[in-house]
């Protein structure tokens, strides 16, 4: 018997334009994504990446076009619903709150779920962060650790897409390593679908898909 | 109790001098503020001339529907200038307009159903003036500093929406930081009360020459009242302004932003 494995496109951007008064940022995209994809957007600054990101989570509207997610277009979806599906994770991420705690409570305060302390402690452990932790104060927190504890605030409800905008720029090597190794485990355990911008070589050099922009267009 | 009460148009001629001194400070030190000086001057006494013969004629007069309208001439006008301070948050007018009758509804309603004052021009007037300036400058605060504090804490509020939380989980901590700083000018001065300032309505009162005993508790009911309806207005104006940092799709509105 031979098995066939249907992927389907889980996410769909047509004919998608995006400008700021005369100025045109984005210019007729088209792309499709299937469902547990780790693909890496490159091009140079100011291209239009973070803008196509920023429309795929909802965070802005594009001018025209439409952005297909699940079948849907996403004006369709509540925002809010939809942004628990499709996670955006920034560049320099900031905590909230005064600890680590305050941010790992934060998805379960949006979902209106009970906070289970254990989960949030088993997930520190997976980004190589102990127990302690869970307690510290935001302040004492160095900036690699505060971006792995900000994905961890993406991750902790697995949405169906995660968008990570630049995550790594600025962190150590063995920051970068661990972003990617809990990202990578999420793509491939999960089938979690991953949208990267980088501008990191080492990143681009090992991606698996790579789409490049350019001047606000896929070339 | 009127004999104590000696300002006449002679002793406002001599008073005049006081502006005098302003005018010389500005005027030596350069401070190019006389123009201001005198145009605020002039206002104050046209306005307070014609407020006064106003309010002769409505006292006189003694009709509910009179006391009525000015009631909601008061509000309108503190609402339009509450509007103003909202700086372009959309709707500003109709919320300060919504925010500033509840609270002065509801704080003289208590009033008056309490029988702590009566529904009478004399009384009516004055304390809706009272209350309405109060949750007018409660309001401008409240919009200025709901301004900027979006404008601040803009990522961690994109940061919030991201992880998919609604508009008012998203605003939360700017929402309760704009309430605090509405009414906080009150309680800062009711702290002080007695201490540092005999406020207006004792003052007033003490200068007919009512027993400050009395007078005191004339004080510490403009007091509830003051606290009641900032806290009012406040959270009414904010609550309604916060929406109108987020368009439809519920994303931060960065036109707002200063």
């Amino acid at each position: 018997m031979v098995g066939v494995i249907l992927v389907k496109n889980i996410l769909r951007i047509k004919d998608l334009s995006y400008q700021v008064e005369d100025k045109k940022i984005l210019n007729n995209i088209n792309l499709q994504i299937e469902s547990g994809q780790y693909v890496t957007f490159i091009g140079p600054s100011g291209s239009g990446k973070s803008t196509l990101m920023r429309i795929i989570a909802s965070m802005i509207t594009a001018t025209s076009g439409d952005v297909i997610f699940d079948g849907q277009s996403i004006q369709k979806y509540d925002p809010i619903q939809y942004r628990q599906r499709v996670s955006y994770a920034f560049q320099q991420p900031t905590l909230f709150g005064k600890t680590v705690k305050d941010n790992l409570e934060f998805p379960f305060l949006v979902r209106n779920k009970e906070f289970v302390e254990k989960k949030a402690v088993s997930a520190l452990e997976m980004v190589n962060l102990d127990e302690s932790y869970i307690n510290k104060s935001v302040n004492d927190i160095s900036g690699g650790e505060k971006q792995r504890i900000a994905l961890l605030r993406n991750l902790l409800f697995k949405p169906e897409i995660l968008i990570t905008d630049e995550v790594t720029t600025g962190l150590d090597t063995e920051n970068k390593e661990i972003v990617h190794q809990m990202l990578t485990k999420f793509n491939q355990d999960e089938q979690m679908t991953i949208l990267r911008v980088t501008h990191d070589e080492s990143e681009i050099k090992n991606a698996i898909k790579t789409i490049t922009i350019k001047d606000g267009e896929i070339v | 109790m009127s004999n104590n009460l000696t300002v006449s148009n002679t002793t406002l001629v001599w008073g005049f001098g006081l502006v005098l001194v302003a005018l010389i400070i500005g005027y030596r030190e350069k401070l190019g503020i006389n123009k201001d000086i005198l145009v605020g001057v002039a206002r104050a006494i046209v306005q307070l001339s014609i407020v006064g013969y106003i309010l002769k004629f409505v006292i006189k007069t003694d009709d509910n529907w009179l006391t009525m309208a000015c009631f909601v001439i008061i509000v309108i006008n503190a609402s339009w200038n509450a509007g103003k301070r909202g700086n372009g948050i959309p709707k500003a007018f109709r919320n300060s307009l919504l925010a500033i009758s509840v609270g002065t509804v509801v704080t003289l309603g208590t009033l008056v159903l309490t029988g702590s004052i009566k529904f009478v021009p004399e009384q009516i007037v004055p304390v809706t003036g009272m209350i309405a300036s109060n949750i007018m400058v409660a309001i401008g605060l409240c919009y200025r500093n709901m301004l900027q504090t979006f404008t601040d804490r803009e990522q961690q509020v994109l940061e919030k929406l991201a992880l998919g939380a609604d508009i008012k989980l998203a605003s939360i901590d700017i929402l309760r930081d704009s309430i605090k700083s509405g009414m906080q000018p009150t309680i800062d001065s009711i702290k002080t009360l007695g201490l540092v300032s005999l406020p207006g309505m004792m003052s007033g009162l003490i200068f007919a020459g009512v027993d400050p005993v009395k007078a005191i508790k004339y004080q510490i009911m403009v007091t509830f009242m003051l606290l009641a309806s900032t806290g009012l207005g406040s959270i009414i104006s904010c609550y309604l302004g916060y929406r109108e940092f987020y368009n439809q799709q519920k994303q931060l509105n960065s036109k707002l932003l200063q």
